[in-house]
């Protein structure tokens, strides 16, 4: 093997395990910690039991399948916990324009808002916000990554 | 071909390639090209200024060289070759040396630095030995630079034919710390990147900052709290104001061409729609109406349409309307996505960002919708701001991953691509009209 072929796959193994270890930063989310769950109807349990965020197609707002089922989820624990007000925070991933994507995370916003009325919870228990794009939890330049990023995250108050 | 018409062919060019190069390139090339497929840069002498600090003379000069060779329309002939080291501007020079240098137009300046900077200017004609242009300047001896810029600005107008741009301000975010948690500032400088100074102290995210028609003013939004608030910064007071709370979020703000109005978007349920107010009356008049996100709206110089993106037939795509509301047109029909549009101080082009296969470009069209050109293209760019000519685009583009954006220019022909170097990442370019 020649060095400069050598060079290309120490690269190439490089990146692969850079990007693994990227994947698993970026799937520190709370929905996937299996311990710690907290006590019943603590902050700790929505955040890791419940699941505090859903996640949306590229320039989407639609409530994905996945999405409806955590904010089912959420919608029971916040209809036994009545005493909670939350704000809904929209994000949007960086392959958009700036102005667009505060939109689109009021957008995104909206959307679970509208969600978690239809199931119960009480509108004046609810506010809304959007980060557009400023506000990334994951860094990279692949997909998998962007995906972290287009999100509305339920925030207990 | 003789300087008389070489000038003319310049100021032919930097008018008539406008119009044909976007429909066929090489045929409006060609009457203005002589090799290459691109018009030959004019050759320029420019020897040091005259001044009794002989350092402050060579610098004001260098100002002047790194301006007009910048703009991509003149070739600075090395000054070390030419026959006067030292510009002299109380006599006539001798031509047929100046021709024998090679130079088509001649500059001789004169520059003193007291209480107030002093300079004087006279651009010759070497073929004709003629001169174009003889004028004097003062200035606040703080701000010198800015009489390389006006004499820049001179000397640009008098062989292009367009008016100047190099004695204005951008005002821009400058952007520093990890991704995930930036600090995002709102600085001004120089066009050049002198001069820079904060004007937000990057407590709150400051974004997509905008000029008022006299450069005293800023608008700009804070994303304090995930809540998006105008605010409008008078620059010379210090003071700054909210434009007030309508809806959830008001963002996108941009001056009326008078400065008197503001143009913005109040987003309120998801929905996102256009609306104007006369500065301090409260009073803030809907423009557009409906579910869709309208947003990032530009006055026409008139001040009688506005240009802006809305998803309303499902992708982002750019209208026209009234700047009343109302009959509005969509004018982008290209293969992919359209926003920030910004219509040229000349009123002839519309710059915008598009997304297309994966990648952003900054493009112009006119505001018909035809002649769509795309200038430049990366993995991410986008918020094209036009120079006060109307003649070059500052943009920013970013690599992605964990670097960050930088500003770039390009002139409406797609050449010239240059990066504006500034000591943090930048994003969010909007240049000031011409200062003087």
């Amino acid at each position: 093997m020649s060095l400069s072929n050598l060079i290309v796959k120490l690269f190439k193994g490089m990146a692969i395990i850079g990007l693994l270890l990227f994947v698993a930063a970026c799937a520190r989310t709370p929905t996937n910690n299996p311990e710690g769950s907290g006590a019943p109807g603590s902050q700790q349990e929505f955040l890791v039991t419940i699941g505090d965020r859903v996640f949306f197609e590229t320039d989407s707002s639609v409530i994905t399948k996945t999405g409806q089922e955590t904010l089912d989820r959420q919608a029971a624990w916040l209809n036994r916990y009545p005493n909670y007000k939350i704000i809904i925070e929209g994000h949007a991933d960086e392959r958009g324009t700036r102005e667009y994507n505060i939109a689109l995370g009021a957008r995104r916003a909206a959307a679970v808002v509208n969600y978690l009325i239809s199931r119960g919870v009480s509108a004046n228990r609810i506010s809304s916000k959007s980060y557009g794009k400023e506000r990334p939890v994951a860094v990279c330049n692949n997909m998998s990554c962007w995906s972290q990023n287009r999100r509305a995250v339920t925030v207990i108050q | 071909m003789n300087f008389y018409n070489r000038r003319k062919a310049l100021k032919l060019g930097t008018s008539a390639l406008a119009l044909l190069s976007a429909a066929n390139p090489a045929v409006a090339l060609v009457k203005i090209t002589v090799s290459g497929g691109d018009f030959t840069p004019l050759p320029i002498a420019i020897p040091d200024f005259a001044s009794s600090d002989a350092a402050f003379g060579k610098e004001l000069s260098d100002i002047v060289r790194f301006n007009l060779n910048r703009s991509g329309l003149f070739r600075i002939i090395d000054p070390d070759s030419l026959p006067l080291k030292i510009g002299n501007i109380s006599q006539a020079p001798d031509f047929p040396k100046w021709q024998a240098s090679g130079a088509d137009a001649l500059v001789m300046g004169e520059v003193e630095k007291n209480i107030n900077v002093q300079g004087s200017v006279r651009v010759w004609d070497t073929q004709a030995a003629e001169q174009i242009v003889g004028k004097s300047y003062s200035t606040d001896a703080n701000n010198y630079r800015r009489i390389g810029h006006q004499i820049s600005d001179a000397i640009y107008q008098s062989l292009t034919g367009e008016g100047g741009y190099f004695d204005s301000k951008i005002v821009f975010v400058a952007e520093s710390g990890p991704k995930a948690n930036r600090t995002k500032r709102l600085a001004i400088m120089d066009y050049d990147g002198a001069n820079l100074q904060y004007i937000t102290s990057g407590k709150y995210a400051a974004l997509t900052p905008r000029y008022s028609n006299d450069a005293r003013f800023i608008t700009y939004i804070n994303l304090a709290d995930g809540r998006p608030q105008i605010f409008i910064i008078d620059l010379i007071t210090g003071r700054q104001q909210s434009l007030g709370n309508f809806g959830q979020m008001t963002f996108s703000p941009r001056f009326s061409p008078d400065g008197k109005t503001i143009l913005f978007s109040v987003e309120q349920g998801g929905t996102t729609n256009l609306y104007s107010m006369l500065i301090g009356t409260n009073r803030p008049k809907q423009l557009t109406s409906g579910a869709a996100i309208d947003t990032g709206g530009s006055y026409s110089p008139d001040g009688t349409k506005i240009v802006f993106e809305s998803d309303r037939g499902g992708s982002q795509q750019l209208y026209i309307m009234s700047a009343n509301g109302g009959g509005a047109q969509r004018i982008s029909f290209g293969k992919g996505s359209y926003s920030t549009p910004v219509w040229s101080p000349k009123g002839d082009l519309i710059a915008y960002t598009k997304q297309s296969e994966g990648q952003f470009h900054i493009g112009t069209m006119k505001p018909d919708g035809s002649r769509e050109r795309v200038l430049a293209s990366s993995f991410h760019m986008e918020g094209p701001s036009w120079a006060p000519n109307g003649r070059v685009i500052m943009f920013f583009s970013d690599p992605g991953g964990n670097d960050g954006p930088s500003l770039y220019t390009i002139d409406i022909w797609g050449r010239n691509m240059q990066r504006i170097s500034t000591p943090t990442f930048a994003s969010d370019p909007a240049w000031s009209p011409l200062l003087s």
